[in-house]
């Protein structure tokens, strides 16, 4: 043991005067040279002790732990009630659901069921489950464990039901059994037998089944939901608070259990699960290190105080390869666009001035100048790996001059929009708002629009200024969640009065009506025409907002971290993850 | 002595009432909120809107805020939305203070430990190339800004001594007693963790001490040239009393006492200096909570952390004052 640490109480007593006159009664040149030497003396213990601390640590315990540098604490541990990345990230290595996506693919697999097939009309589901599957809890899955999941959700109550919380079962599922108003596209679900469950739907929806990969749907233990009160979640003053299932008792059937969250250190600590069912996890740890900021992350990987982290800053990516680590650049699975509000201008009601700002903006100098390796100019508002993206549309060339006489035609040419760009925020499709706002409305300014610039912080008033219309232009973005066009043009145009209140168009109403027949369309090619066609109109015939890029987002890991599969949809599984 | 600090507490709570009102309005008025916070970039106008009402924040202020007093009179300060959401803001604080407390503790013992001395070593040598160069390196910590620090210090000492320079403590099995990581392992025996806790407080704890450190130095100097310059350092010398005898009875015990003023002002401004310090260095205590409470606006938190940070900024002053009827007997006669 190392007593660096032993001497330092008697020298503090210096701080009180006494002890430090003891040091007095030598002469000067003496002192000063006892107290460099004391100061060396200790630094060398410290970095000895140091030393000796990361030696041993190096070789049995810590041999098998991921140390994961989470940029943000976990909400909680019930997936379902999760809405945040950082969440996910830990729910997504103790959960599995009935599908899910093949590794580095937004393509859906088999996964706690073994295949499945749906009625003609696509409204009746049956699954056929893997056998011999067992929750960390050592209860059995089966069919009985599905529907209870499936009618777990379907019947959440009072704060349950909130945006905040239920959030993916709002978006892809609608409602509840107790919300006529608000209807569930889930009907019911029969266990026909142990191994056999059927789902059926009120209607048809071309995410089914593919939604079900989705974290927030995995299966939790039926036993474990009633045992630890997994419902009963409150709203409490300005926040809700969540029971003791979602806190400390998450009980599913993936590689990793649940260990402890000790809030003190900030930290969250997972365990192999040796009765998994497929192949067992390498590691016999995962600790997610909660560090909020993205520079002191960044210089924990360099010190080697974590094995990871997720999204590193561009400008970063070249330091940290030629420093040796594997920056895994995943696919880009999302999509960066300048948002066009019609409300407030009625000129931005003219398509020939939304025409004339996609031509001023010089898209392909600014993914070249300001984005990572890998982005591309956007099309359309999907990328490539979408079922229903159109491989005929090109993208529309800068054309400075065209924008100048589009905006003559439309009597616009003294045009002045409110220009909104977030503050305090990177988000994957949008690594620098700054400068990407300062290249858009440079490109903008000379087409001869006036800008009044507005930046406020993501969270101080961005969103809420966004969501309530004041901007005319505003950079935005999506991460898909699936490979589904609905989860993209749906979730933007879907409805009138969105973000860009396509509303005020009478095209608004016909394009949220044909995404919904689009959805609603049981046949996959068929659908996927539709959406083709429809991306077209959308960039043809209405362009409601500028698509400018997609970008892909990184993962940094140390060397020595293999088996980590970089996945578009960031729902990288530690499963497979060895370390060493 | 017992009724004046009686006084001063009634004073506090007056201070965290008027406080909290203020703040709890003036976090209100900020652009933006919970709201946004919670629902990210996939919010709509219509979330949004259901959502505030909800939380309750669609009602008029002076409501929202007589209803979070009656919640804060039987102990509910709310519930976090940002920082640990889902948590009740008094546990978070109550997570989270022994940490910056355990960092504060370091970071003024080291500024201590190493500015009283070179302050009084300076002043007994003025004028010399030990004076000069220390007022300069004492000009430097003040001015050097904690975060550029902080990077020098990651940077340079954690690769080259291998220091941590992330976290409290690496994740070991410890068991947790008072929340103090340092104090934890020497109860139950756990030495490791308490050694653990100790390394990974070596970076913060420099990083935080650099400014009470140079304020310590410049105030000791000041105040023992002050000193050896009165006439009864004179009359001490004269009669005949030996070097360090004066030193001690005379002229450090009459240096002390704004000393003692500048370590206590010191202590309470360390909690704004934790909060860049525990940013840089990922440090779980409630400067971090702080930082993090305002770019996420969870309002419950940062209400409640601002107020126990100016609690403890006022105990502190307390306590400094009565300090001074110990060093001083003057004050203790009267």
């Amino acid at each position: 043991m190392c007593n660096g640490y032993g001497r330092r109480p008697h020298r503090e007593m210096c701080g009180l005067s006494k002890g430090c006159l003891m040091v007095h009664s030598v002469t000067a040149r003496r002192r000063w040279v006892a107290a460099i030497g004391f100061l060396s003396v200790s630094a060398l213990a410290l970095s000895g002790c140091a030393q000796s601390q990361r030696d041993s640590g190096g070789g049995g315990k810590e041999g098998g732990t991921l140390t994961f540098g989470a940029a943000g604490a976990p909400k909680l541990f019930d997936p379902f009630y999760a809405t945040d990345g950082e969440t996910f990230r830990v729910a997504r290595q103790m959960y599995e659901g009935l599908v899910g996506f093949k590794p580095g693919t937004a393509e859906v697999e088999p996964a706690l069921a073994t295949k499945w097939e749906s009625s003609s009309d696509a409204k009746t589901w049956t699954f056929t489950l893997k056998e011999g599957v067992k929750f960390h809890d050592g209860t059995a899955f089966n069919a009985e464990a599905v529907c209870f999941n499936f009618e777990r959700w379907y019947n959440q109550k009072g704060a349950g039901q909130s945006d905040a919380v239920s959030q993916y079962w709002l978006d892809n599922f609608g409602g509840f059994k107790d919300t006529p108003d608000k209807p569930s596209l889930y009907k019911s679900c029969t266990a026909k037998d142990a191994k056999t469950a059927v789902i059926e739907l009120a209607e048809v929806n071309s995410q089914f089944p593919d939604v079900l990969g989705f974290t927030s749907f995995s299966m939790s233990s039926p036993e474990a939901l009633k045992k630890y009160d997994a419902d009963n979640v409150q709203a409490a003053g300005d926040a809700f608070t969540y029971p003791a299932y979602a806190n400390e008792h998450p009980t599913g059937t993936g590689p990793f259990k649940f260990s402890k969250y000790d809030k003190a250190n900030n930290t969250v600590e997972l365990v192999r699960n040796d009765d998994y069912w497929g192949t067992k996890a390498k590691l016999d740890k995962i600790v997610f290190k909660i560090i909020p900021d993205e520079t002191a992350r960044k210089q924990a990987i360099k010190a080697g105080d974590i094995d990871g982290y997720d999204l590193p800053n561009a400008a970063d990516w070249a330091g940290l390869k030629s420093d040796g680590f594997n920056v895994a650049i995943r696919p880009a699975f999302n999509v960066f666009y300048m948002g066009i509000n019609q409300k407030n201008n009625p000129k931005l009601a003219d398509l020939k001035v939304r025409q004339a700002l996609q031509y001023a903006i010089n898209r392909e100098q600014l993914v070249k100048s300001q984005l990572p390796e890998g982005a591309k100019v956007a099309t359309q508002f999907m990328p490539d790996t979408v079922a229903g993206y159109n491989k005929d549309l090109k993208a529309v060339p800068y054309d400075l001059d065209k924008a100048k006489s589009l905006l003559a035609e439309a009597g616009a040419s003294d045009l002045t929009l409110k220009f909104y760009w977030p503050s305090e925020v990177t988000r994957p499709y949008m690594p620098s708002p700054k400068d990407l706002f300062g290249a858009i409305s440079g490109d903008l300014q000379k087409a001869g629009i006036k800008i009044d610039v507005v930046t406020k912080p993501w969270n101080g008033g961005y969103l809420t200024d966004v969501d309530q219309g004041i901007p005319d232009l505003f950079l935005l973005g999506w991460t898909g969640d699936n490979g589904q066009p609905v989860n993209w043009v749906g979730t933007f145009f879907g409805r009138t009065d969105n973000r860009f209140h396509t509303g005020v168009s009478a095209w608004g109403k016909t394009l949220a009506d044909d995404l919904a027949k689009a959805n609603a369309e049981p046949d996959k090619d068929k659908r996927k025409s539709l959406y083709e066609d429809l991306n077209k109109r959308i960039m043809e015939e209405y362009l409601p907002a500028i698509p400018i890029s997609h970008s892909p987002p990184a993962l940094v890991l140390k060397s020595d971290i293999k088996g980590v599969v970089p996945s578009p949809l960031t729902d990288e599984k530690f499963g497979s993850a060895s370390k060493g | 002595m017992l009724r004046y600090t009686i006084r001063r507490l009634i004073q506090l709570v007056g201070v965290v009432l008027v406080l909290s009102l203020l703040l709890f309005a003036w976090l209100r008025v900020l652009p933006g909120g919970p709201v946004s916070a919670l629902l990210g970039d996939r919010s709509t106008p219509e979330k949004a809107a259901e959502l505030t009402k909800q939380l309750g924040l669609d009602q008029p202020i002076y409501l929202q805020y007589f209803k979070f007093l009656g919640r804060a009179l039987t102990g509910d300060f709310g519930v976090s939305t940002g920082v640990q959401p889902g948590d009740s803001a008094l546990d978070i604080f109550i997570q989270r203070f022994p940490a910056t407390l355990e960092l504060s503790f370091f970071a003024i013992a080291i500024a201590i430990v190493i500015g009283v001395p070179l302050g009084y070593l300076a002043a007994k040598r003025r004028g010399s190339w030990f004076d000069n160069a220390s007022v300069v390196g004492s000009l430097i910590g003040v001015a050097v800004p904690v975060f550029f620090l902080a990077f020098v210090l990651k940077g340079l000492a954690s690769s080259a001594l291998g220091l941590p320079s992330s976290g409290r403590q690496d994740a070991i099995d410890a068991t947790r007693v008072t929340g103090f990581f340092t104090l934890d392992g020497m109860i139950t025996g756990e030495w490791d963790a308490t050694f653990n806790a100790l390394v990974h407080l070596i970076l913060p704890s420099i990083a935080l001490a650099t400014i009470p450190f140079a304020v310590i130095f410049r105030i000791t100097r000041a105040a023992v040239l002050d000193v050896l310059d009165e006439d009864f350092v004179r009359t001490a010398e004269s009669k005949g009393l030996t070097a360090p005898v004066i030193r001690r009875r005379h002229v450090l015990r009459n240096a002390m006492l704004p000393v003692v003023t500048t370590i206590g002002l010191q202590t309470g401004a360390l909690l704004s200096g934790a909060v860049l310090t525990e940013k840089v260095f990922g440090f779980p205590g409630v400067g971090e909570a702080l930082a993090i409470g305002f770019e996420r606006r969870d309002y419950p938190v940062l209400l409640l952390l601002i107020i126990m940070a100016t609690s403890v900024y006022v105990v502190v002053n307390l306590l400094v004052d009565l300090s001074y009827a110990l060093i001083d007997p003057r004050i203790r006669t009267r």
